[in-house]
Formats: structure tokens, sequence, C-alpha cells
């Protein structure tokens, strides 16, 4: 589903974020991504999703060469990628229902399949009782669940998570690795980068490791 | 490698894409109606701001738009006494009866004469002491001042040099003194009107551009005030003309206010003069009126609004959006 074939990048700065990295994940995987501080986790997830480009090397996703995706191309590719970030990146002067909406807006669908998705998606998180409040009006957790759903309701094959739990207290973060899980048992690769170690080593799923740039353990199963 | 990648795939897509069509146009619609709601509200939730930009665009709409309106009503009265054009035969004083019946005679055997009128001496005091009335001041005069004069019609179909020529000519003949072309301030008055009409195009032509750069500066603040919303957008698949499309709309209710507020003030300017120059009118025994915009006019006006709006929210888009990229 995922592959990186000696990808390297080198940030404007000159600074080497990652460097000759090679793995592989699977279609139905679930991964960790893990390493200090500035070790390229970020970097490698902005790389699946284009934010940025590799200086060298080539990044496979769901059978594509990224590098073969135009500028115009690059929507077609993040409509398939549901995406959870540390800041959440919602829009605060929406409600949640809205926040949610989006990435089906964007695809197109029919107004009344938006309302049930939505739905459907908010029940699965937890937050179905809460559609019409505003995010700002919403604990961290609960922004971070909205982010969560709005990252699964238009059925990604992949879904990547960013510190998904950067704040949380650890029941909240365990509550959350476990919708992942459940996401993920329904047949969608997950990748989450994380810290976290003490959370994720009890979750007995595959951990890759960087460091400084390189991948130094969990390059294949 | 590449291409092997893509070739299954591109087949699988064209099953698929029969009924896709018709989806995705529905789609499209519904975004473009839901950007269009969208950006109406946004627009009208700022009244303040909205009313200024309105009435900056039709101002300077208006402006333009207005004089050319006046000029069309100023060509009208001008051509109400454009042709035919009247040549008058000022005769030589000495000149006399049989001879100018000679000269009346040889006026109508001209193919570019269709007619001609003798007014004598007597007539012309007559006509301008009635006129005039300067009535006491004439009988005081000893002598009639006045000459003998024939009007000359020329032909429809001459143009102005051969009226020119014609009257040139005329002018050589021995019993004439002098032979005076009517149309010269007729010319001058066009002239006028088409420096006039220029000089509108000019300031018309430099307002639009102003109007262009007034919208595309709002829709680039706009655009600068939605910089989160829009990576956000794009992050989770957003294209370029998906983020465009409310943007666009905003400029084109910009343009299509600011075009509604032109047509009210040239309207109501003009509603202003009426009066006046119905007065004025009347006291020159003129049937002229004030023509208006009309309907078709302020509908023309409002869409021309739109059309700028549309482009300068472009304008704005294409240079500002493209820059906004997730970081
Ligand atoms: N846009 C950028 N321009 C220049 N350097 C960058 C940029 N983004 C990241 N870097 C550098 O690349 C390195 C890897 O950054 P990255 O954000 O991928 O790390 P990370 O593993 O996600 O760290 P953290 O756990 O703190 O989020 C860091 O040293 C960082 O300073
Ligand atoms: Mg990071």
């Amino acid at each position: 589903m995922i592959t990186f074939d000696r990808v390297s990048k080198r940030y404007a700065e000159g600074h080497d974020a990652l460097r000759e990295i090679s793995l592989h994940i699977d279609s139905e995987d679930f991964a960790f991504l893990t390493g200090h501080s500035g070790a390229g986790k970020s970097t490698l997830l902005r790389l699946i999703m284009l934010m940025e480009r590799p200086s060298r090397g080539q990044v496979i996703v769901n059978g594509q060469d990224l590098a073969a995706v135009r500028p115009r191309g690059i929507p077609k590719l993040r409509r398939d990628i549901g995406v959870v970030f540390q800041n959440h990146r919602l829009l605060f002067d929406r409600t949640v229902f809205d926040n949610v909406a989006l990435p089906l807006v964007i695809a197109g669908y029919e107004h009344r399949e938006i309302g049930r998705r939505v739905r459907a998606a908010l029940d699965k998180v937890g937050l179905l009782h809460r559609e019409w409040a505003m995010p700002r009006a919403l604990s961290g957790g609960e922004q971070q669940r909205v982010g969560i759903a709005r990252a699964v309701v238009g059925k990604p094959k992949i879904l990547l998570a960013d510190e998904p739990t950067g704040n949380l207290d650890p029941g909240l973060s365990a509550e959350i690795m476990n919708l992942f899980e459940q996401f993920n048992q329904v047949g969608v690769t997950v990748l989450i980068a994380s810290h976290d170690l003490a959370l994720i080593s009890r979750l007995h799923h595959r951990i890759i490791t960087l460091q400084q740039g390189y991948l130094v353990s969990g390059s294949s199963q | 490698m590449i291409r092997r990648r893509e070739t299954p795939k591109r087949k699988q897509s064209t099953r698929s894409s029969r009924t896709g069509v018709l989806n995705q146009l529905a789609a499209w619609l519904q975004h473009h109606r839901l950007s269009a709601a969208d950006s109406l509200m946004r627009v009208i939730e700022s009244p303040a701001a909205s009313l200024l930009t309105w009435l900056v665009i039709g101002i300077a709409l208006a402006l333009p738009v207005g004089l050319n309106v006046a000029l069309d009503n100023v060509s009208q009265v001008s051509n109400g006494w454009d042709s035919p054009a009247q040549i008058s035969l000022f005769l030589q004083d000495g000149a006399a009866d049989d001879a100018v019946r000679e000269l009346e005679a040889e006026l109508a055997a001209r193919q570019d004469v269709t007619a001609s009128r003798f007014i004598s001496r007597e007539e012309a005091l007559e006509e301008f002491r009635e006129l005039s009335g300067f009535a006491d001041v004439l009988a005081n005069l000893e002598e009639n001042p006045l000459p003998n004069l024939v009007l000359v019609t020329p032909e429809a179909t001459l143009d102005e040099p051969a009226v020119l020529a014609l009257r040139a000519e005329l002018e050589e003949h021995s019993d004439i003194a002098e032979a005076v072309l009517d149309m010269e301030w007729l010319q001058r008055l066009n002239t006028l009107m088409e420096l006039s009409r220029r000089i509108v195009l000019a300031v018309g032509g430099m307002l639009v551009i102003g109007v262009l750069l007034i919208l595309g500066n709002t829709i680039r603040l706009a655009i600068e005030s939605r910089r989160d919303e829009i990576v956000i957008v794009k992050l989770v698949g957003g294209s370029n003309g998906f983020v465009r499309r409310p943007f666009l709309y905003t400029g084109l209710w910009y343009g299509v206010g600011g075009g509604v507020l032109a047509a009210i003030l040239v309207s109501g300017a003009l509603w202003f003069l009426e009066e006046p120059i119905a007065n004025l009118a009347l006291l020159y025994e003129s049937a002229f009126y004030l023509s208006g915009l009309g309907v078709m006019g302020a509908l023309n006006l409002v869409i021309l609004g739109g059309l700028l709006g549309l482009g300068g929210a472009w304008l704005a888009v294409s240079r500002h959006l493209v820059h906004i990229e997730p970081q």
C-alpha cells in the first residue's frame, strides 16, 4: 500500500530530514512510526500525502508512483488518504457537522448521503450529540475526535495520524488508539506517528523507528 | 514502469464513468449553489464593508455611464439639426431683380441643388423685426441694412467636401457677395462631441481598471483572512477549482451589487435633472425630453458590474491562491 524506496528528503536549508529510507507497508497493515523529536516522522507522513516531494528515491502509494503525480493530481491523491493532525486543523467558524462533512462536500456527495455518513462517523467517535456544536466549545480530546471523524468519513484506504494523542491523558489516548484499531479491522491501512512509546509498545503492532532521519528498525514486518 | 501501472487503471475508470459523469455534474452544480449562497451570506453578514465596496464600484461605473447618457442626449439634439445643410447666398447690393430671377433659374437647373428660396431684404427685415423685438431700434434706421438673400438646400446625397465645393463655386458668381455654409457650427459641435466621447471612453477605461484593482484587492483580503481554511480544504483534497469558487462568487456579488448601485445612481441623477431640462426645452419650444438609461441599459450595467467582479476576483485568485499551500 505504501512503499518507500531509498527515499531522502533534504529541506531547503540543507537539513537532511530523511536519509535513504526503504520500507513497505502492506494493505490493511497497522504500523506505528516512532523516534525522537526531529527524527523525521512528520516529514515521512508529509511525503505520503505530497505536502513535500522527496529529494531522492521513490514513494509509491496505493500503486501510484508519486513522482508521476502532477500538482493537478494532488487533490485526488489526498481524497484517498485520511489524515489526523496533531493540532486538529479544524475550521473554527463551522459546526462539528460541517467540519466532518468537508471531505464529502469536496468529493461531491449528495446532500442526504452526506448527512448519513457524517452522523455515522460522529457516532463512531462518540460525538453524535455534539454535531451542531462549534469546535471551540469542545475539549482537546473531543476536537481530536472530530478530526478523526473527518479523516475517516470518506472511507479512505489509508489513514495517517501525526501525534494523534499528543496532549491527551493516558486513558483518552488509549481510547483513541482503540478507535484506530477499529478502522484497521474494517480494512483501512493505518500509519500513526507517535513518540508515546509506553502506549504503543502495549498495542503489539509493527513499530517503525526513525533516528535522525535514518530508519533503525521495523523496515519490514 | 509508471505507464504499466496506469494502463489497467484507466480502463477501469472509463467503465465506471458512464454513471460517474452525471453524478460529477450534479456534485459540481451543488458546489456552485453552495458557494454562491455561502459567499452571498458572507457579503451580507458584513453590511458596512460590503456597502462601501458596492458604493466605490457603483460610483466608478456610474460616472462614465452617466456622462455617456448625457452625450447621447446632446447628440440626439444635434442630430435633429443635422441635415440638410443650408447655404445662405448674400446677394450684391446692386443686383437687379432680373439678375436675381436669372440666378434662381440657374440654381433650379443645377443637379446638386434640391431647392432654393429667395428672401428679399424687406422680408428679411420684417422677419427680423418680429423675432428680435428690436422693432423700435429698426424703425429709427434710415436704411435697411440687410442684403437680399437666397437660401440654397444642397442635394441630400452630397458629402461634406462636395457641399464645400458647391459653396465655393457659388461664391464665384458675380451677383453673389458671400456664400455661407450653415454647417460649420454643427461640425464644431460634432467634433466636440467626438472629443467628449473619447474623453469619456478614456476616463471610463481607467475607472474600469480601477474597479478591477479594487475588487482584486478586496478579494485578496478575503483570501488572506481565510488562509487557514484554504490550507485545510487543500489538505483534505480540495482542488484549486473548489477553493477558487467561493471567492469568484464573492467577486461576482460585489460586482453585481456595484452595478445595481450604479444603475440607481445614474437613474437618480437623470430624475434629478429631468424637471429643469423639461423647463429649458419648453423655453426653447423644443420637444426635447431627457432619455434615460432604460431597462436594458440598467441590465447591461449590472452585467458589466458582474463581469468586472468576476474578472477582479479571477485576478486575485490566480495570483494569490496557488501560493497558499499546506505547510
Ligand atoms: N519545513 C521545513 N523546513 C526546514 N526544515 C524542516 C522543515 N520541517 C522539518 N524540518 C526539519 O526536519 C527534521 C525532521 O522534522 P520532522 O518534523 O519530520 O520531525 P518529527 O520527527 O516529526 O519531530 P516531532 O516529534 O518534533 O514532531 C527536523 O530537524 C526539522 O527541523
Ligand atoms: Mg512531527
